[in-house]
């Protein structure tokens, strides 16, 4: 199977190379083309190093972004606090920067779990077919059928307050996607005859789909997670600003939101900063995503 | 046509499994999974004895299969029972704030529809010029942008700054119309009072732009590409050779063609805007069901959240329905089968 498949990425020119371009190396080649990919890939690069440099070493943080002060609340922005301060004080650009963590953590997170689950139930789906499908989609259609913030609402009145417990709501709420996309992709490639030929040889049906068919729909299951994170962000700061998110004094950005809300015609800063925080990341994911969907699929690029 | 029928009616047949799934989730989410409410809705320092009269008298100490059973024999009569706080009946709690989240659903859904085709066919039309572009980035913010956010930013514009918009509410109490549908535009423009129309008008333009913007951006996406690729087709190119004007090739030929996946969207986005009021109503202060259920959710008032998710569901797989019928009737092609998953 492996030359089957290396023989249809191989473009004409490197027929004769030992090594021959991978599906890998030309999505790459593409969407190095794309300069709001890539500009998108570095600050999401930068982010993943503010996150880390920030857990590892708080001290870089201008200020402790926990400590309050009575005397310095709601400081317009200046050379100090470039941020201005929020209504107890604290630094609202150190609590921005050691937020990144959670953000980008939640949204990581979030799509490992109902990417994962979402693989497991729309490969049996799409695999097996029949009553199996009939039953694992109908499920789905039930959990597509309540708009997903007011699912991950009541999932959190279940669990109960966390961020802990918000990245399970928003996963929850996300594998019906995921699972009809991968049994989508399933069934276009099931009937391929590399599929057919690996039954015939006798081969089981979990190496089939994980040997043979799931990486073959890898790319465009990448394609999803990645504007999957942005969603994830999205939801979850939903989810903070309702202050349904973090556990005080954490910051996280929706979270920052929904508590300097009172304070929105004596302090709008406190509301801007981290709602730009919030649009960028997930501007980022949305455009690397597209750049990627664009390279994987060179006939959406022409659109 | 025959078949069309035959078609809705087993589309319609087929809602009822997902509607008693959806019951069924619910009800396992607020009363199987959800911690004990007595202690929140009676207080922490409440004796056992009160907490299990309450429970008694709720019901909650029945076997959990009957009070499902109850719970479905409510929904199908319309008896969700009563609030745990006000002990009114949670039609009439959800019925008083439905009109105002349904008003600012259908407000939002025109707009984010308008805006999103007139940007989606213009940046078709006018492909890689600065419109493409501008169309592009706006619908590229509309699915970045948290809709609270933008609520937020809007507030600190035009009620902070510029002090022309009111930054909450539906209506100012003063001009409120008594009795009436609860749908305020029809209301006052039935009542002739065009003060009261105009206040509600003033109210609802930040809350139905912001509930929109997320829609449009998913409506002019769908409707650029729907377009470019009816304007790569054959017909579209023989209607050009035989002569036809450009502007009357795009708006006979291509546009109602192009048009047909775009109805779909817009249904999606109705159910999606339903959501999203929960959001765009905690910010305006909006007197609707999704400021509502927040509030009941987090003080544990199950009837309510339970009869509220399961309406929204309703009204969601209902217009879906509906848009998939109005889809089956305007293209042909459609087999009137499951294929389409």
């Amino acid at each position: 199977m492996n030359e089957i498949e290396n023989a249809v990425a191989a473009s004409p020119n490197e027929e004769f190379t030992d090594k021959p371009e991978s599906i890998w190396r030309s999505m790459w080649d593409s969407l190095k083309q794309n300069r709001a990919a890539m500009v998108s890939l570095v600050f999401i690069l930068l982010l993943v190093a503010i996150a880390v440099i920030t857990s590892a070493f708080p001290q870089v943080l201008p200020h402790n972004p926990y400590e309050q002060s009575l005397t310095k609340t709601l400081l317009p922005p200046n050379s100090e606090y470039w941020f201005g301060t929020d209504q107890l004080g604290r630094d609202i650009f150190s609590r921005i920067l050691i937020g990144t963590r959670v953000s980008l953590a939640v949204g990581v997170i979030a799509v490992a779990i109902s990417l994962t689950f979402g693989i497991i139930f729309g490969s049996i789906a799409g695999y097996f077919g029949g009553k199996v499908d009939t039953v694992i989609m109908r499920i789905m259609d039930i959990m597509l059928s309540i708009p997903s913030i007011l699912l991950a609402i009541a999932f959190m009145a279940a669990l109960g307050q966390g961020i802990d417990k918000a990245v399970i709501a928003i996963s929850l709420v996300a594998i019906p996607e995921y699972a009809r996309i991968v049994r989508g992709e399933i069934l276009s490639v099931k009937e391929n005859d590399y599929v057919q030929a690996a039954k015939v040889v006798g081969n089981k049906d979990g190496r089939i789909i994980f040997h043979h068919i799931l990486p073959n729909v890898l790319s465009s299951i990448i394609v999803r997670a990645t504007l999957g994170i942005s969603s994830a962000i999205l939801d979850a700061s939903a989810l903070g600003f309702l202050g349904l998110g973090v556990q005080p004094p954490q910051a996280e950005w929706g979270d920052m939101l929904g508590r300097a809300r009172n304070y929105i015609f004596q302090a709008p800063y406190t509301l801007i900063f981290p709602g730009l925080a919030i649009s960028l990341t997930v501007l980022a994911f949305n455009l690397l995503g597209d750049g990627l969907r664009d390279a994987l699929d060179p006939k959406s690029r022409q659109n | 046509m025959f078949n069309l029928v035959k078609y809705t009616i087993k589309r319609i047949l087929q809602l009822i499994p997902v509607l008693l799934g959806v019951s069924l989730v619910v009800f396992l989410i607020m009363r199987v999974f959800s911690p004990d409410p007595a202690p929140v809705v009676l207080g922490q320092h409440a004796s056992k004895a009160a907490m299990k009269a309450w429970r008694d008298a709720h019901g909650l100490n029945a076997p959990i299969v009957l009070q499902f059973l109850d719970f479905l024999k409510g929904a199908l009569t319309g008896n969700f029972g009563n609030s745990y706080y006000t002990n009114q009946p949670v039609m009439n709690e959800i019925m008083a704030r439905f009109p105002a989240t349904i008003e600012l659903a259908i407000c939002s859904i025109i707009l984010a529809s308008i805006l999103g085709i007139l940007l989606g066919v213009t940046a078709a039309v006018k492909k890689n010029t600065a419109a493409d572009f501008a169309s592009t980035l706006v619908a590229l913010i509309g699915v970045s942008m948290p809709i609270f956010w933008l609520g937020i930013l809007l507030i600190i514009l035009f009620s902070g700054v510029l002090r022309i918009l009111p930054s909450g509410g539906r209506i100012n109490p003063m001009l409120q119309p008594v009795g009436g549908t609860g749908f305020y535009i029809w209301d006052t423009l039935t009542s002739g009072d065009f003060e009261a129309l105009g206040d509600t008008l003033r109210h609802l333009i930040m809350p139905t732009v912001s509930l929109s913007l997320y829609s449009m951006a998913i409506i002019t996406r769908m409707t650029r590409s729907s377009m470019l690729d009816t304007l790569n087709q054959d017909y579209i190119r023989t209607a050009r050779a035989k002569g036809i004007s450009e502007h009357r090739v795009i708006k006979h030929h291509a546009l109602r063609n192009a048009m047909i996946p775009v109805t779909t969207v817009i249904g999606l986005q109705f159910g999606s805007l339903l959501g999203g009021a929960v959001l765009t109503e905690t910010v305006f202060a909006w007197p609707g069901i999704g400021s509502y259920t927040v509030e009941c959710i987090q003080k544990s008032d199950f009837p309510v959240v339970q009869a509220v998710v399961l309406i929204i569901a309703t009204i969601y797989v209902i217009v879906n329905l509906v848009v998939d019928l109005i889809y089956a009737f305007l293209d042909p092609r459609i087999k009137y089968s499951k294929e389409e998953g």
